[in-house]
């Protein structure tokens, strides 16, 4: 039995990423330009405090606090997985913010987005998720508009209107699955669902669902994801395609294990979702020659096989560790992919000719995701096709797993033709005076070979996100 | 001991990874030799000390036992002879590439990256493990051949090569899944997975692991209708590239078959064995005819290794075809084949690495562009000769003994079939000795650069000592052939266990 607290102890890693938002935005407010660089610190030492909190709480058994927020290992995992990419997004991005007139808002807008994304995954209430929804949504859209040039507006006023048109598609959700189900708790929600009206209950929950898939990016609600990460800095793009999926995609998983799928057929719906995912973003994919809209899409096509694992969720009992597993190894892949487009001012495939001659160490990093985000052994993505490939099979979804493979293959396509160039000698002249970021680079190579060591790792890393 | 011989190259090219880019070319090819034989030295004292049953120098640890996976390495008469052809090959590259002068840093480490990975193939006894050494030689021969490869199609080639490997190697791990979905528990682990056969009833799910693992493993052998990618990446390679893919990769294939699809798919295989007797009569046929209509000498080398290795396949069908067959025509045919693959990397090997020294001297590899060879540099053509011999299957060279033996085995099982293979080894004859006519004999002439008449000089010493003793050894085996066959038969005749049960 799950054990019931209103102990606020039990959320220390939220309250470290509020506190250090808050501090954040004070000690920016009263520290020169100059010095901004203390901010960066003070939520560094906070998402260092909630790290510390997570690990600690991870020992307890499972429990639910304040009857809407439910600390197990889905939460646990999420609250680590947010809490490092925050934290290597931050340190990575110091060159691209430091002595930025709006240097302080980035880190506090960036804390804040985790706080929202945490609480998503968290979240055991439709009410307490929507909030949370609005909490990773209004920070990234300021977010999204940080950098204030014609093309961030843009994307920030895209990113903005499809949120709030998925926003209230969920709220109105909500209410149609509280009307059928007479509660917005997950653990009552089954039981109410049972006696009430099946067709408003699978209209509410589409709904829902459609809200969560515009965070997540999936299709059909993923036509903001190219353009806001090819209108945004490199930093804010990493920020926007990593941390708000991994809570949307949690969020999902616990929502739709919360709804017998006798009632609503939702499987069968996140499956078409997931293959739609990830054949529409690989096919979209193919002909870019920025590398942040191919990043785009394939950060959409990487969605759908998460999806698939959820797809699988109430049918393969070695899911959840496939999806906390794969959502660490995406996190840590994306952002060592982003931090490479960020170290280097390149911004088109061609331009990134001879890479490999003048930063090898780089180039390999580059190598090492983009392979990584195909999946091959060793890296973590590797583990996390496979354990999503074996759940998928297990839970009767063959012809979705076949499928994931196929895509697998056809990615391949557009991930090598970023890579081929690297290794071609470049043209002539163009190395000189090229304004590259030490810290990014830095963390490119950094979070390569995490997701190497989490991929070598892996079973050492899989038992823990076991359910307990 | 295994992981030592394994990991070496790698922690070789981590140390050689120091060294500033600028360096000459010595000071990285002579340590990757060296290397190369202190792994010789290693397989020869594992050789010797090889227990008669079963695995020897085992190392299983833990590697992610919640999803069924440990780093299981082994060896036993089916792969240490291939690890010992591998390391051969390997050694025989690295002095081949001794002046390599083209990024020579990047050109080594890749080629000891590749060294490891080719090595852990043959020695995992874990399906991942297997899958990961078997996808990252892809994705480092990837880079050989974008990075050194000859013309403007090399990147292309490349492309070809990788997109086509890989999905085969994806279509293999959706096998190795399913095999691992129907073992309990739930394992990756080869020899647990023989031990326990969960798949021994038969039936669509062992049909589908079966097409799915014969798929991936056909696309890398490879098979007609798979081997579209070859030519183009045969011919793009730089020399050593070209030996490595043809002599070591390529085996991974088929040593795939006998590792894996016999033993832990038994049921399926018997089923199956006259689909894979005929694939493999045709890619006899198919690739023997095509390499007879080629002018260019590369590619009608890698048209010859898709009929050699359809060979193999004639072999391994024959031995799932229990009806028809005795026990010892069976192991004959089993032994054959592996006997066959070591025999095909040491000949091809020495065949691209004489064609690579072809084109230094004439920069193509157009067969109608020499002619008269053999008065101009005797070696050269002496050595040519050889191979090709040796290649055609002429008694007192390895593919003799190895094609013999799969024909004995295979004659009583699927007499057709073996009569018509027999006719690939009429056509290889053929072309082998057109080619010997066209480029030795006659008049002589080779290309002559517009403007700069160049001397054609004969193979130096760091080329003979690549090629001399690939063909050596290749004459060893086909004149002694007991220090092999005694180390292939006991595994052969466990494999041929397996598949029968």
């Amino acid at each position: 039995m799950v054990m019931m607290t209103e102990d606020p102890t039990t959320l220390v890693p939220e309250l470290a990423l509020l506190g250090g938002a808050v501090l954040a935005v004070l000690v920016g407010a009263w520290t020169p330009r100059r010095r901004q660089g203390r901010v960066r610190v003070l939520a560094l030492l906070a998402v260092g405090v909630g790290v510390v909190a997570t690990v600690v709480a991870a020992t307890r058994p499972p429990s639910t606090t304040f009857d809407t927020y439910v600390l197990d290992t889905t939460t646990h995992a999420v609250r680590a997985i947010v809490l490092v990419a925050v934290a290597l997004i931050l340190w990575w991005s110091r060159d691209a913010v430091a002595a930025h007139p709006r240097e302080s808002e980035f880190t506090a807008l960036v804390l804040l987005g985790g706080l929202g994304a945490v609480l998503m995954a968290g979240a055991c209430d439709l009410l307490l998720l929507f909030a949370a929804f609005l909490l990773a949504s209004v920070p990234l859209y300021a977010l999204t508009g940080w950098a204030k040039s014609g093309a961030t507006t843009e994307a920030a006023l895209k990113y903005y209107l499809s949120g709030a048109f998925a926003g209230v598609t969920m709220l109105a959700g909500t209410t149609l699955l509280y009307g059928a189900g007479g509660t917005t708790g997950y653990e009552a929600l089954p039981g109410g669902l049972a006696t009430g009206a099946a067709g408003p209950a699978a209209v509410g929950l589409v709904a829902v669902l459609a809200g969560l898939a515009f965070k997540a990016g999936a299709v059909p609600a993923h036509f903001w994801v190219p353009d806001v990460t090819d209108g945004t800095p490199p930093a804010v793009a990493a920020v926007l395609t990593t941390i708000p999926k991994v809570g949307a995609l949690a969020a999902m998983w616990r929502l739709l294990l919360a709804v017998p799928d006798q009632i609503v057929p939702w499987p069968l719906l996140v499956a078409v979702l997931a293959a739609l995912s990830m054949t529409l973003g690989n096919l979209a994919a193919f002909a870019q020659t920025s590398v942040l809209r191919l990043l785009a899409y394939s950060t959409v096509s990487q969605v759908g096989y998460v999806l698939m694992i959820i797809a699988v969720g109430a049918r393969a009992p070695q899911a959840l560790p496939a999806l906390l597993f794969y959502l660490a190894a995406y996190t840590l892949t994306n952002v060592a992919a982003f931090a490479v487009v960020a170290a280097h001012p390149a911004r088109t495939i061609e331009e990134f000719r001879g890479l490999g001659r003048r930063r090898p160490l780089l180039a390999s990093a580059l190598v090492v995701s983009l392979l990584g985000l195909v999946g091959t052994p060793p890296t973590a993505v590797f583990v996390g096709k496979l354990t999503a490939f074996a759940a998928a099979f297990d839970g009767g979804m063959a012809w979705l797993a076949v499928l994931a493979a196929i895509n697998t293959v056809a990615s391949l396509f557009y991930y090598l033709r970023w890579i081929a160039p690297l290794f071609r000698d470049e043209p002539s002249g163009s190395a000189d005076g090229i304004r590259e970021s030490r810290t990014a680079r830095h963390g490119a190579v950094t979070a390569a070979l995490l997701s190497l060591v989490l991929g070598i790792a892996a079973g050492l890393v899989l038992p823990v996100f076991v359910a307990s | 001991m295994l992981s030592v011989v394994v990991f070496l190259p790698v922690v070789v090219a981590l140390a050689l990874a120091a060294l500033p880019a600028t360096s000459r070319p010595r000071r990285y090819t002579v340590p990757w030799v060296a290397t190369g034989l202190v792994q010789l030295a290693l397989v020869a004292v594992m050789w010797r000390q090889l227990p008669a049953g079963g695995y020897g120098f085992v190392e299983q640890v833990a590697w992610i036992p919640s999803a069924g996976i440990s780093y299981h390495l082994g060896v036993d008469g089916l792969s240490l002879p291939l690890v010992a052809m591998t390391v051969v090959v390997f050694t025989a590259a690295a002095v081949w590439s001794l002046r390599e002068d083209r990024r020579p840093k990047s050109y080594v480490l890749l080629f000891l990256a590749l060294q490891t990975v080719s090595v852990g193939v043959f020695v995992a006894l874990d399906l991942i493990l297997f899958f990961l050494f078997f996808d990252l030689s892809i994705v480092f021969m990837y880079f050989v051949i974008a990075g050194w490869g000859h013309g403007a199609r090399a990147r292309s080639a490349a492309l070809t090569f990788f997109l086509y490997t890989f999905l085969g190697s994806l279509a293999l791990l959706l096998g190795f899944i399913l095999i691992y979905l129907a073992a309990t528990p739930h394992t990756f682990d080869i020899p647990a997975l023989a031990a326990q056969n969960p798949l021994a009833a038969g039936g669509p799910v062992a049909g589908a692991a079966l097409l799915a693992i014969g798929v991936g493993l056909a696309v890398k052998t490879p098979l007609v209708p798979f081997h579209t990618w070859l030519p183009p990446a045969h011919t793009e390679a730089p020399a050593a590239g070209s030996a490595v893919l043809a002599g070591v990769l390529l085996k991974m294939g088929t040593y795939g078959f006998v590792r894996i699809a016999m033993p832990l798919l038994p049921a399926s295989w018997r089923q199956f064995a006259g689909v894979v007797v005929v694939l493999g009569v045709v890619s006899v046929i198919y690739g023997a005819m095509v390499a007879l209509a080629q002018t260019d000498l590369k590619r009608m080398i890698a048209y010859t290794s898709v009929n050699h290795m359809g060979y193999v396949l004639l072999g391994v069908g024959a031995a799932g075809l229990v009806a028809g067959s005795d026990a010892q025509a069976r192991q004959l045919a089993t032994t054959g084949a592996v006997t066959q693959m070591v025999s095909h990397g040491l000949i091809t090997g020495a065949l691209f690495l004489l064609a690579g020294a072809l084109h230094d001297r004439g920069r193509t590899y157009d067969m109608s562009a020499y002619g008269g060879l053999a008065a101009r540099t005797p070696r050269f053509a002496g050595l040519f000769a050889v191979a090709a011999f040796a290649s055609l299957g002429l008694p007192g060279f390895s593919g003799f003994i190895a094609e013999f033996q799969i024909f004995t085995g295979a004659l009583g099982a699927a007499p057709v079939a073996t009569a018509i293979a027999v006719v690939g080894i009429l056509v290889t004859a053929g072309l082998f000795l057109l080619a010997l006519s066209r480029m030795l004999l006659g008049e002589l002439r080779f290309p002559d650069a517009p403007g700069t008449p160049r001397p054609f000089p004969d193979l130096r010493a760091r080329e003979l000592g690549a090629v001399v003793p690939l063909l050596l050894l290749a004459t060893l085996i086909g004149v002694v052939p007991r220090f092999l066959l005694d180390l292939i038969e006991p595994a052969a005749r466990v494999v041929n266990e397996l598949v029968s049960r």
